[in-house]
């Protein structure tokens, strides 16, 4: 899972107030994704009832056959009439059922947002209730399967269905005209939709050799920055440096090695860069960290 | 995904497993990996829904993790520079909290609220709204029949053509009544039942969903599906057949039309409370009305059902009118007994 920059989702950072006071940055989900989401559960469903209707299909035949064939069967005929109820219960639950009972659920997400990694919320931070969960999926009526079921009818419509079709888009496209990205069911259910991300614990960076001692294991070359040398950076370069050293990209790693050398004066050596650079993030962190406890913070190094 | 526990996670990576962190910051980390691991073991198995994996020792030690996790991140964030051990901190203690300030209750328990008093005060809280709905619906009713007494033509324009076979302006008396009764022969009752049932739900729920343009289009469909009846209603009278059409029309109707003023009325509570929101802003207005309403609709929803049951099966089963009124009416009768006088014994929490 790759973590977008922080400038990047500045604009959907927002904070939530738990009842207990304590502030939780959340990042609102993208449009994109939500739209991604979307397509997905559709597509789930659409398979879904495929197979069903392939499966009860065939089995209907047989029915059909016999119930209108020769010798009229009573039963046969009645089970043709269970599939068919079943059929219209089905798609019913579908319309209206999937998307509200995936929601009620512990993670608070169909199977679509679960895999593009979003949920949704109640807005502000207080309790998801059932009442929200209803609310926001009555609307989907007319912001989804409204506005598809217009498109697939489009071509013998007049001036009217065109009408209707833009004012079934302004409910579609509502998630664009606020800050939020509220869909029009978020807005009466006070809910919004967030980024649920499932991250891993990584290995703490300051455990290796060079880090401890500030000695490369493998050519034994020790490796110590002056407070000068420091100095240039701040925490944005630092977190550069450490998602540099955790992807562990060779070529990424001689570049970053040069400029660092480049920067305060060191002839760049070949063969090492690891060390070097572990062993330099490990000091600037202390630097920097040390700062903090003082309340000094430098963001980046025009700072 | 791996489904066994996360016990096993690797802490630490290779030779410095145990190795004592050079920072500070990463110690401090080290010092409290365990219970971050331990927390995120037990909210994957709630997310999992699998409650029988979770030991009530976990459930117990859920709230006290995570208060301690929370504020290992506080700390984390005035002390740490570590970015990846910060996302994965604001990750898991959101993670943890959907699940420590999640539904309190579950489904079941939330239904058993919800027919024992939650339902019943929404529409209580909602009266305002109803009553125009109500009134809304007697004036379509009234227009219908008065626009076919004026001129018969509008009855095709008023009555949509799955009721246009005999029951036409001109029809004779026998015609007309023979809708009305004998239809039990006919196969299929519960298909029949099936297909009301999606198709009224969807129109009310439609209803209710366009609530949302500031109740403006549940006016007219209210009007417009009222129009419908007064028209019919105008055909039969014609033929002195409306003792008999009533009947007809109340076993369901009177749970269909309620069912439909309801949504009507929850429609128009969003709209009004979007336009007018009060000392509210718009958008709380909007997002307490819209969880009032929505109570209100799962409501409807349910009275669908039963009202399709009762079109579908009991119409088709019970002939004779005294009867039929008798279950219509007694069903109007249970419905605003349920409403007026169904209260939480317990006090539920407003979902406003």
């Amino acid at each position: 899972m790759s973590t977008p920059a922080p400038t990047e989702r500045k604009d959907r950072r927002r904070v939530m107030i738990t009842p207990e006071g304590i502030a939780l940055p959340v990042v609102l989900a993208s449009r994109g994704t939500r739209f991604g989401a979307l397509m997905l559960d559709l597509t789930f469903i659409a398979i879904t009832l495929t197979l069903v209707v392939i499966v009860l299909g065939f089995a209907g035949i047989n029915l059909a056959g016999e119930a209108f064939g020769k010798n009229k069967d009573a039963a046969s005929e009645q089970a043709l009439m269970a599939v068919m109820v079943f059929i219209i219960l089905l798609m019913f639950f579908f319309r209206y059922g999937y998307f509200l009972l995936f929601e009620l659920g512990p993670r608070g997400a169909t199977p679509g947002k679960r895999l593009t990694g979003i949920r949704i919320a109640a807005r502000g931070g207080g309790r998801l209730t059932p009442e929200m969960v209803l609310a926001r999926n009555l609307l989907r009526d007319i912001e989804v399967f409204l506005p598809l079921g217009m498109l697939f009818q489009m071509q013998d419509s007049g001036p009217v269905g065109w009408a209707a079709a833009a004012w079934l888009m302004l409910f579609a496209l509502f998630p664009f005209f606020n800050r939020n990205r509220l869909r029009a069911g978020d807005v009466i259910a006070g809910t919004w939709v967030i980024e649920a991300p499932r991250r891993r614990l990584l290995p703490a960076m300051s455990t290796t050799q060079a880090a401890t001692s500030n000695t490369s294991r493998a050519t034994g070359a020790s490796y110590r920055f002056s407070d000068a040398e420091l100095a240039i950076y701040g925490e944005f370069e630092l977190q550069t440096l450490e998602r540099v050293l955790r992807e562990d990209r060779a070529e990424a790693m001689v570049a970053v090695h040069e400029a660092i050398c480049r920067k305060i004066g060191w002839l760049p050596g070949g063969g090492d860069e690891r060390a070097f650079l572990e062993a330099y993030y490990t000091q600037l962190r202390a630097r920097l960290e040390a700062g903090m406890r003082m309340g000094k913070r430098k963001a980046d190094k025009h700072a | 995904m791996a489904l066994a526990g996360r016990q096993d996670f690797p802490v630490q990576s290779g030779e410095a497993a145990i190795a004592a962190a050079a920072l500070r910051s990463d110690r401090f980390r080290q010092e409290r990996e365990g219970d971050w691991l331990r927390l995120e073991a037990i909210v994957e198995r709630f997310e999992k829904g699998r409650l029988r994996w979770v030991s009530d020792a976990d459930v117990l030690a859920l709230p006290v993790l995570y208060r301690t996790v929370a504020s290992s991140l506080s700390v984390a964030r005035e002390t740490s520079l570590d970015a990846a051990t910060l996302a994965y901190l604001e990750g898991l203690v959101q993670r943890a909290w959907f699940l420590v300030y999640g539904p309190r209750t579950s489904l079941w328990s939330w239904l058993r609220g919800w027919l024992g008093g939650g339902w019943s005060a929404a529409v209580r809280a909602i009266w305002g709204e109803l009553i125009v709905a109500f009134a809304l619906m007697g004036i379509g009713t009234a227009i219908g029949w008065l626009l076919c007494a004026s001129d018969p033509d509008w009855y095709y324009s008023l009555v949509p053509t799955q009721f246009l076979d005999t029951r036409t302006p001109g029809a004779s008396r026998e015609v007309l009544l023979g809708t009305l009764f004998g239809q039990s022969e006919e196969r299929g009752l519960s298909l029949f039942a099936a297909q009301l049932f999606s198709n009224n739900a969807g129109v009310a729920i439609l209803c209710f969903a366009l609530g949302f343009a500031f109740g403006i289009p549940p006016l007219l469909l209210l009007i417009q599906n009222t129009a419908t009846l007064g028209a019919m209603l105008w055909l039969f009278h014609g033929q002195g057949l409306s003792y008999e059409f009533v009947g007809w029309l109340s076993i369901h109707g009177t749970t269909e039309l309620l069912a439909i003023l309801l949504s009507g009325g929850a429609g128009l509570h969003i709209g009004r409370s979007m336009a007018f929101p009060g000392s509210l802003s718009a958008l709380e207005a909007a997002a307490a009305a819209g969880q009032r309403a929505a109570s209100v609709m799962a409501g409807a929803v349910l009275m669908l059902v039963i009202a399709a049951l009762l079109e579908g099966l009991g119409r088709q089963l019970i002939e004779s009118t005294p009867a039929r009124y008798g279950a219509g009416y007694g069903m109007l009768a249970f419905w605003i007994g349920y409403f007026a006088l169904m209260r939480s014994r317990t006090r539920l929490e407003d979902p406003a």
